[in-house]
């Protein structure tokens, strides 16, 4: 009896899964170039500007287009939706002349209207569709949104169908080279207004890729815009973006064919990859900073000697070896030696023990002191592994009689704590954004941003020579003469020495040998439009 | 029954209740900040604040608190800090993913783990004994993220026999509609695809159950053993019934009440317990969608995901209290 029913049942399962088998129709086609990416961690969302996390990025670079673009290798700025501009002789007036006969996603047209709906959607926090987030990286670019004191976008307005005028109530010095950064993507205003907050979730835009689908910590999927405005690209098919959190999991992904390409390579796999005949390896100078701030408002390291003998015991060549598997190149001055503005003339503090434990005397403390250090446990781009750095330094501190204790926190709370100015000395670092000295030297090391809790000078470091150099430059609009006030600036640095700059870490991707046209950027701005694959 | 039911999905409130506060309690005392995530590493102060107020961050913790109770009871999760998508509707294919992976442990675990179990007692003291004792004992020290690298290493980078990262192969196309993607693809009538997607499962499956069969087969052993010893056994063997109906029908039967009792509880482990596996494994699954909720200080998602695990760790033993009447008809609820 029993044996009966249980035959009875299982039968009944086996009818209905069998009922169920491909009782659904697929939608989806495949097949063509597809090349998949992996990368460490999924998008946030798919709205440019209510982002700030690169990984959210990577997509919309490819879905979005800017007015104007950086040139392939370098932050200079090339022609995007905007064919030309024009600016007047006091800076405060640009007029952009726009590409015509480009098409959203959606089939709505391009036109000046559209690039004057994002701007006000933007910058006007009382916009139907100022929704969906934070516009985070206006206000950080453009000194607030509208109302705000610092807010410098005057007006934004369309002469003709592809004229756009922008006033500005001051001359911004990196103005342009703002527009190019990835969160100044013109969306389609038709899509936005539809749903300013599903928008996200489903991005239009005129880029070389239109969105497709995205199943969240998992995968982006991006096909082929058929329309593009630039002739003969894109060359792929489809591109997926693959999440796969585990720096050595997506290697080995990529080893067993699952992926064609990947970014975040550990150091040591980078060397390996560069020896494997079946794969190829892209270097690129990183434009960030690893650092180690002093809190120049703590003794003992009010002291600028004590600041001056850290400098000198640490050992960056030696860190570099060890923990960024050499790629990296030491850093001297905060903003890496790519950038414009950079001076090439400013001496290092040399690795000298001796010359260390002289300095620590002539401040007065020959046996050394204790102190706190913070290190991040996380790794970061511009610092593979915070803790070991840490207690490399530690070691070579101890040498000169000062006992550092390492203290690590989860990377929410460490930005909380240093925020706050809670360390004595502490590991961070920065990656820049649109290539400006401004972007590094303004926001890492002026007095403005020693505002607690929120500090982005951690050092503290309130110099009013500089402040004065910083400021001035932000006001005018030749880079040659805001390139000679940064000179000025880091020498006055330097020698205030309120960070050891640690190293400017190399970007690295690895991808298949048989795929080309890929040149990694100095911004990380993925460019995927001239990626090609074999079938 | 029904009473002895009822009483305890009443008896769930006071301990949700407490568990929404827990949860809170601790979410709110860690240092850290959302307005920092979502404005980034290189917002102003006045940038900060803006979106704390925004968030009402700045209110008092309790005004917070009753807040968020109120929208509980409205059966309104929250919606996520980062994504502005309303938590219900985003943690639905989490949940999905995580149960598909450990519905596939527990499976492993139980078919393995019992039958280990009941090998061992059945030829107690004997090197089959030993052997299995000896797999079990490695089973429930070996950490999980250790075996699942291993396995990864072994069986997706030497061997090249399995994939060790995600549900299915993105080249395919798939398209979730149930987000179990083994129902799907059956759905589909794709046979490539459910190949894919099981093999997939493989390796996470067994990493996430290897715990709970080592566990399992130890409680089935000693379980086993305790029943081997009674009359009845004894009398039906000496009816002449062959092993086989002794062990799996008489004695097996009395045994699980003990091995139920693991399985629900090593059932509310998975599900909870799987940040480790998903994030080896690439796997997109609740337990990364919470941790990626507490690195982003995305309070409402860590509140509301944690509540929901809770809640379904309840039910589940609700559900194994309930089974051990319809096992065992001697057990009775509801009467004193």
């Amino acid at each position: 009896m029993r044996k009966r029913f249980w035959i009875i049942n299982l039968a009944a399962v086996f009818l209905f899964s069998s009922v169920l088998v491909g009782c659904v129709e697929k939608k989806t086609a495949t097949g063509g170039k597809t090349l998949v990416y992996g990368r460490g961690a999924d998008s946030k969302l798919l709205d440019p500007i209510q982002v700030t996390d690169g990984e959210s990025f990577k997509p919309i670079d490819q879905i979005f287009d800017k007015l104007v673009e950086y040139d392939k290798e370098s932050t200079e700025v090339v022609p995007g939706l905007a064919e030309s501009w024009e600016t007047s002789a006091d800076g405060l007036t640009w007029t952009f002349k726009l590409r015509k006969n480009v098409q959203f996603h959606d089939g709505t047209p391009f036109n000046a209207e559209a690039v004057v709906y994002n701007f006000e959607r933007w910058m006007d926090p009382n916009h139907p569709e100022h929704k969906g987030g934070e516009f985070p990286y206006y206000g950080y670019m453009f000194g607030g949104f509208k109302g705000d004191d610092g807010h410098v976008i005057e007006s934004v307005t369309a002469l003709d169908e592809y004229t756009v005028q922008f006033k500005l109530k001051k001359p911004l010095g990196p103005f342009l080279s703002n527009l190019a950064m990835s969160p100044f993507g013109i969306a389609s205003p038709a899509a936005v207004k539809k749903d300013p907050v599903k928008f996200a979730q489903n991005p239009v835009g005129t880029g070389p890729f239109k969105f497709e689908s995205w199943k969240k910590n998992d995968s982006v999927v991006l096909v082929k815009n058929e329309n593009f405005w630039k002739k003969g690209q894109p060359k792929l098919d489809r591109i997926i973006f693959k999440s796969i959190p585990d720096n050595a999991a997506r290697y080995s992904a990529l080893k067993s064919g699952g992926i064609d390409m990947m970014d975040g390579l550990n150091p040591n796999d980078a060397h390996l990859i560069r020896q494997d005949s079946q794969f190829r390896l892209y270097e690129q100078p990183g434009m960030n900073v690893g650092y180690l701030a002093f809190h120049t408002g703590k003794k003992p390291l009010d002291n600028v000697k004590v600041r001056q003998a850290i400098n000198h015991a640490v050992n960056k060549e030696a860190i570099i070896k060890n923990f960024y598997a050499g790629q990296a190149i030491p850093a001297v001055n905060p903003i890496p030696p790519m950038m414009w503005g950079y001076n090439d003339q400013v001496q290092d503090y040399p690795f000298d023990l001796n010359k260390a434990k002289q300095l620590l005397e002539e401040a007065g403390y020959p046996d050394g002191f204790e102190i706190e250090f913070y290190a991040m446990t996380e790794p970061r781009p511009y610092m593979p592994n915070g803790k070991k750095i840490a207690e490399f330094i530690q070691a070579d501190l101890a040498k000169i009689g000062i006992r550092a204790k390492i203290v690590t926190y989860d990377w929410q709370t460490y930005l909380d704590l240093t925020g706050k100015g809670e360390h004595e000395m502490a590991l961070m670092g920065w990656n820049g954004d649109n290539g400006d000295p401004d972007n590094f030297l303004y926001v890492l090391l002026d007095k403005d941003n020693t505002r607690m809790p929120d500090a982005g000078n951690i050092a503290f470091y309130k110099s009013d020579q500089v402040h004065e150099l910083l400021i001035r430059a932000q006001g005018l609009t030749s880079q040659e003469e805001r390139s000679k006030l940064y000179l000025e600036a880091q020498k006055l640095i330097k020698n205030d020495a309120p960070w050891v700059p640690i190293a400017h870490a190399t970007d690295t991707y690895a991808a298949r040998k048989d795929i080309t046209g890929f040149v990694p950027h100095p911004t990380t701005q993925l460019i995927m439009e001239n990626l090609d694959v074999k079938e | 029954m029904l009473t002895y039911t009822l009483r305890r999905i009443l008896m769930l409130i006071p301990v949700l209740i407490g568990m929404s506060l827990i949860t809170f309690s601790i979410v709110h005392a860690i240092p850290g900040d959302p307005a920092k995530t979502i404005a980034g590493d290189k917002a102003t102060p006045e940038q900060l604040q803006q979106i704390r107020e925004s968030l009402g961050l700045d209110q008092p913790f309790y005004v917070q608190y009753l807040n968020y109770v109120k929208g509980l009871l409205k059966g309104d999760l929250g919606t996520s800090l980062i994504t502005q998508v309303p938590i219900a509707e985003e943690i639905g294919p989490f949940l999905a993913a995580t149960a598909e992976l450990t519905i596939a442990a527990l499976l492993i675990a139980v078919f393995l783990g019992v039958n280990l179990g009941i090998l061992s007692a059945w030829k107690q003291n004997s090197w089959m004994d030993y052997g299995a004792m000896f797999i079990a004992l490695i089973g429930v020290s070996i950490p999980v993220f250790w075996l699942g690298l291993m396995e990864q290493w072994l069986f997706a980078q030497q061997l090249d026999w399995l994939p060790s990262y995600g549900r299915v192969d993105p080249r395919l196309g798939f398209e979730p509609l149930t987000q179990f993607y083994v129902l799907d693809s059956l759905l589909y009538g794709d046979f490539h695809w459910l190949q894919d997607v099981l093999m997939h499962l493989i390796l996470p499956a067994v990493a996430l159950g290897t715990i709970p069969m080592a566990v399992i087969a130890r409680m089935t052993r000693s379980s086993m053993l305790e029943v081997m010893r009674q009359d009845y056994i004894r009398t039906a063997r000496a009816k002449g019934l062959s092993e086989f109906w002794v062990i799996y029908k008489h004695t097996l039967k009395n045994a699980f009440i003990p091995i139920l009792t693991v399985m629900g509880l090593q059932l509310g482990l998975l599900l909870g317990g799987a940040v480790l596996t998903e994030t080896i494994f690439s796997w997109p699954g609740v337990g990364r969608y919470v941790y990626d909720a507490i690195n982003q200080r995305n309070y409402p998602v860590i509140q509301s995901g944690i509540l929901v695990l809770a809640t379904i760790f309840v039910l589940i033993n609700l559900i194994v209290d309930l089974l051990y009447a319809w096992i065992d008809p001697r057990i009775k609820y509801g009467k004193e």
